[in-house]
């Protein structure tokens, strides 16, 4: 076996004139938009179905586990060619939509399910003298949901969402299935191009790695500006 | 919307297009979890040992499998092992050999918590006892630490279930691929991959209730 590294591959023209280097940091853009894109649409969704799981009326707790159920029991690629294939032929609307949004609709519903078992977790967390204390000093229940529950479960529930930040970046993974331009198209199509698979996808999966790290430090910080003093590893 | 057909679902199609990827999605989901739960019970053996030469790289193989997406996984084992063996291997035991590889990570880290929820005292009864680690191990935490984690393990499996379906990405023909076959030899797309997210949401859904009342099960006696 001999094997050379090749690196200078990445200096080549794609033949679209530019090089591969910049085409896999194009890629690297899109991967993070991609991912900061669902991150929004599941922390929205997530933090709506988690929180309405928590309320006392029986049709509300059962949206929110129909919702729960469904996005955690189809695999996300099927979920994706849902998105691509069945929806705009049901909705003529989004036949017009570009793939990047799909697969955004697609991996932000996949994960707002996560994010909605953290969150209803976070607020079944709290002690039940809270809720109770809020509906006695008078506040409406949304009143105590804002003022008194979400803020709490909310700073509880940071490590957790840490983990599912860094799940939504590798899972945005699956975007190659419906051509959107991101790193692992990228590392399959240059891969077929200029065959040094090995230094493509070693760049490809460097990146990976320091975006899931990088994510891992922002959410780090995060933890420890909101930390909730008094509680578990909170201080004083 | 209203123009749905599925006059083209015939139990012809199901033969000639879906059996086939369905009994490779299954199979491959069992080696994998087989393989996977053996590879991870030695990785955790590994990581909770006390020599560094055997932490240390089995920390290491763990947190890099966890941290890259596992299509890069798929495509990385697509391309290396060929590479390695001098002659190509077939998309579909590329990937039974990567999910073995990758989901080993998982698993081992449900079997080191595992592990770890075994009562240390156990443990120094069983040395007391002059078991030797392989025998306690084997007789006294192994099969605690397994039953302590089944409904994980098996919670594991199912999303190892839902994530045969990225085997896609190296054209291997597993369940998915048959419904998107289907789909195209029909010119009925929509349909297929309609059905396609039914027939894995019926069977992940009634597999993971299955976890559940075990689960509840496993409490009670305990």
């Amino acid at each position: 076996m001999n094997f050379r590294w090749e690196w200078e591959v990445f200096l080549r023209d794609t033949g679209g004139g530019r090089t591969y280097l910049e085409w896999l940091m194009s890629a690297w853009g899109w991967t993070l938009s991609v991912a900061a894109c669902a991150w929004v649409v599941a922390l929205v969704f997530g933090s709506v179905i988690g929180t309405i799981r928590t309320t006392p009326s029986p049709w509300l707790v059962r949206i929110g586990n129909a919702w729960v159920e469904l996005f955690r029991n189809i695999p996300l690629l099927v979920q994706l060619f849902l998105w691509y294939h069945v929806i705009p032929a049901m909705i003529p609307v989004m036949k017009d939509l570009p793939s990047f949004v799909l697969v955004v609709l697609a991996l932000g519903f996949f994960t707002s399910a996560r994010v909605a078992e953290q969150v209803r977790a976070g607020i079944q967390s709290l002690s039940q003298g809270q809720r109770n204390a809020g509906l006695a000093m008078g506040l409406t229940l949304p009143q105590t949901y804002f003022h008194v529950l979400l803020p709490m479960a909310f700073r509880i529930v940071v490590p957790p969402l840490t983990s599912e930040a860094m799940n939504i970046i590798k899972n945005s993974s699956v975007a190659f299935a419906v051509s959107v331009a991101e790193l692992t198209m990228f590392a399959m199509q240059a891969q077929e191009e200029t065959s040094r698979g090995i230094e493509v996808y070693l760049a490809v999966t460097s990146l990976y790695m320091i975006t899931a790290m990088t994510i891992n430090r922002i959410m780090a910080f995060v933890e420890v500006r909101v930390r909730v003093p008094g509680m578990i590893g909170g201080g004083h | 919307m209203g123009n749905l057909d599925l006059s083209f679902f015939t139990w012809d199609l199901v033969s000639k297009f879906l059996v086939k990827g369905f009994v490779f999605s299954v199979e491959l989901t069992l080696v994998a979890m087989a393989g996977g739960i053996l590879l991870g019970t030695l990785l955790a053996l590994m990581r909770l040992s006390s020599f560094k030469w055997l932490s240390y790289p089995a920390a290491i193989y763990v947190n890099t499998m966890r941290s890259i997406p596992l299509v890069m996984v798929i495509l990385w084992f697509f391309l290396l092992i060929p590479f390695l063996t001098g002659r190509p291997l077939g998309a579909e035991w590329s990937a039974v050999i990567t999910f073995t590889a990758f989901e080993a990570a998982y698993y081992s880290e449900i079997m080191r918590a595992g592990i770890q929820s075994v009562a240390r005292g156990q443990v120094s009864a069983g040395f007391a006892l002059g078991l030797t680690y392989g025998q306690n191990m084997r007789m006294i935490v192994l099969p605690q630490a397994f039953r302590n984690m089944l409904p994980v393990l098996l919670t594991q499996t199912i999303i190892l279930f839902q994530d045969t379906s990225l085997v896609y990405a190296i054209g291997a023909y597993d369940l998915l691929k048959g419904f998107e076959t289907a789909g195209k030899n029909f010119n009925r797309p929509v349909e297929a991959f309609l059905l396609a997210a039914i027939v894995y949401f019926v069977i992940c859904y009634s597999l993971s209730s299955v976890v559940k009342k075990l689960q509840l099960k496993i409490a009670i006696i305990r």
